[in-house]
């Protein structure tokens, strides 16, 4: 790579934005850049189709708006990556699964709508874990997507770069896109952004339509931005956020100016402390961490307060049985007559069809909890599994609500661990679930959260740190992230080995 | 509670998911480590509690009842839909025989 692409490809969201506004460096060398070096990078697998066209085709309209004097948009030449998981008309959209191979949608989501109208370009479809239903990115039907991050003296294992959202959290990493969508349903987003040592929020649910979004669990999937900062962050989110009446659960609410009102003072500010998040188990060098952020937090002006949110421990088992009733509802759409495969065996009936179709179509990991799914919604159980997780469900509501008295906004790890190795927790279902055991009480409560990087481990991998805030607050959430990042001045990046 | 083979059978077919004995002989352990770990959530106390079904204060929206109220969900896209139909005739899904 030439200097100035490498300059280029070490840009954020921001500093593209600006640069092409004023006239630094033209968006199409920007796209040019970021194409080059997606083509570099398929060793991280971060990528299951690219569409340099399409990058280049919507820098090319930004340049030709700036050659007009006309508005470049709040994305003006910025190229991004699509998590496979968005709709993208005429694009293959697989959700990671073999039964969606092929599948080129004849929409586009809203969400990637908005970027587009936006100004911003689409380097290629992300991987992820399949159906979004994984914590380590090895669920995928394309293959694992390996972390950019490898640990100092790891003898080269390759390392998980997080899930679902793994392939977003790779490539920003990796400064193959300066930055990428994510969804978020019991942790999606800031798992792998705290694996990744990146950036991502999860605003309140309904902020971001989820129409032309594949469904996992919808009571819980929100789109959010993942990015280098919170600068970027705030200016995606803006982006991608706003009321559609496509989707039923949309928040009729006009988008906040978040990007400007940023405002990394937090004097008069409580900065919430759960002591059940202490938990056994978890890795002393996180724990150091979460003490760091304290220390920040005090330092720009906030207020640490203990909190308690009693109902922590079930929040986890909870997620694991609405999520999966949920999935296997909204995977009952795939049925080799519609769209995507079909799988008919001679002399097969409909019924048949359905089910070898399933059968050859679903990951091990998705039949799983389809199955968890069905079973805790059949008769006789529904009430026992079910109706007692959405009343716990209720409960963990209800201490955010009770906190939310005491503080403004609440700080806590994002991951009970750094990254692992690829396989290490393969084997394990349970083991690997827990990983989200901080992420998931937020998403069950529906608030917006958001991951920064703070630290380095000692094996030399990032460590991230959550923000929790209030309903509709994504404002105070980036605000505290903003006010970390600056003291954590977090700014290592792996090395190129790819 | 747990499943045994049987039960992982009765549910693969409700959810109509072909498996062989092999693939339900591994899953019977695997649910049954899931679902013993969920009977956790039996200890909480939810006397009084409203099972939770939104997260966020919302209301349901109408649209107006006449056909094609909202153009960017309204119908005439036949083609559109059958496009990534594994089979469509002559207009309509492809599906083997039902009635023999």
């Amino acid at each position: 790579m030439t200097e100035l692409t490498s300059d280029l490809t070490s840009l954020g969201v921001k500093d593209i934005r600006d640069g092409v506004a004023a006239g630094s460096f033209s968006a199409r060398e920007v796209a040019e850049a970021f194409n080059a070096a997606v083509a570099e990078a398929s060793a991280l697998n971060a990528f299951i189709v690219t569409t340099p066209d399409h990058a280049l085709a919507a820098a090319d309209a930004v340049d030709a708006k700036r050659a007009k004097g006309e508005p470049l948009g709040k994305m003006g030449g910025v190229p991004i990556g699509m998590k496979d998981l968005f709709a993208t008309k005429g694009v293959q959209t697989t959700a990671a699964s073999h039964i969606l191979e092929g599948f080129k949608p004849e929409y586009e989501s809203t969400v990637s709508q908005k970027l587009w109208d936006a100004g911003a370009g689409m380097l290629g479809k992300l991987n992820l874990d399949q159906f979004a239903m994984g914590s380590s990115n090895e669920t995928s039907y394309f293959g694992n997507v390996t972390s950019p991050w490898r640990r100092a003296g790891g003898a080269n294992t390759d390392m998980s770069p997080g899930g679902s959202s793994g392939g977003s959290s790779a490539a920003v990493a990796a400064r193959i896109a300066p930055a990428a969508t994510g969804t978020d349903t019991g942790g999606s987003i800031r798992q792998p952004a705290a694996f990744a040592g990146i950036t991502g929020i999860k605003p309140t649910y309904g902020r971001c339509s989820r129409w032309g979004v594949v469904a996992f669990a919808s009571s819980l999937d929100q789109a959010g931005p993942m990015a280098r900062s919170v600068e970027d962050c705030a200016i995606m989110l803006e982006a991608m956020a706003g009321f559609d009446p496509k989707d039923a659960t949309s928040l009729d609410m006009a988008v906040p100016e978040w990007e400007a009102s940023l405002n990394a003072d937090l004097r008069g500010k409580r900065i919430g402390i759960p002591r059940e998040y202490r938990m056994e188990g978890t890795d002393a060098e996180i724990l150091d961490s979460w003490e760091q952020g304290k220390a920040w937090l005090r330092d720009a002006g906030a207020d640490i307060v203990d909190i308690s949110l009693p109902h922590t421990k079930y929040a986890l088992p909870a997620y694991y049985i609405i999520a999966p009733a949920e999935a296997s509802s909204n995977l009952a759409r795939y049925d080799g007559v519609r769209y995507g495969l079909r799988d008919l065996p001679e002399r097969a009936g409909l019924q048949d069809m359905y089910a070898a179709t399933r059968a050859a179509g679903f990951g091990d990991e998705v039949k799983r909890r389809i199955l968890i799914g069905t079973y805790v919604l059949s008769a006789g159980f529904y009430d026992a599994y079910y109706t007692q997780a959405q009343k716990v469900r209720a409960l963990v509501a209800r201490d955010f609500e009770q906190a939310w008295a005491h503080c403004d906004a609440i700080l806590a790890p994002t991951t009970p661990t750094a990254s692992f190795p690829l396989g290490a927790l393969s084997d394990d279902p349970l083991t690997m679930y827990l990983n989200d055991v901080f992420a998931v009480p937020a998403s069950l409560a529906g608030l917006p959260a958001m991951s920064v990087p703070a630290i380095l481990n000692k094996d030399g991998l990032p460590l991230g740190l959550q923000i929790v805030g209030k309903p509709f607050d994504e404002q105070g959430v980036l605000d505290a992230g903003l006010a970390i990042q600056q003291r954590a001045g977090f700014n290592a990046r792996p090395e190129k080995w790819w | 509670m747990s499943v045994d083979k049987a039960t992982v059978a009765k549910i693969a077919s409700l959810a109509r998911i072909a498996m062989d004995d092999a693939e339900l002989e591994r899953m019977v352990p695997e649910l049954n480590g899931i679902l013993n770990w969920v009977e956790q959530l039996g200890q909480v106390d939810v006397t009084g509690v409203e099972p939770m079904t939104a997260v966020i204060p919302n209301h349901l929206r109408l649209r107006d009842d006449v056909v094609d109220a909202d153009p960017l969900t309204g119908g005439g896209r036949r083609d559109a839909v059958l496009a990534n139909a594994p089979a469509a005739e002559h207009g309509f899904f492809g599906v083997p025989k039902v009635i023999e």
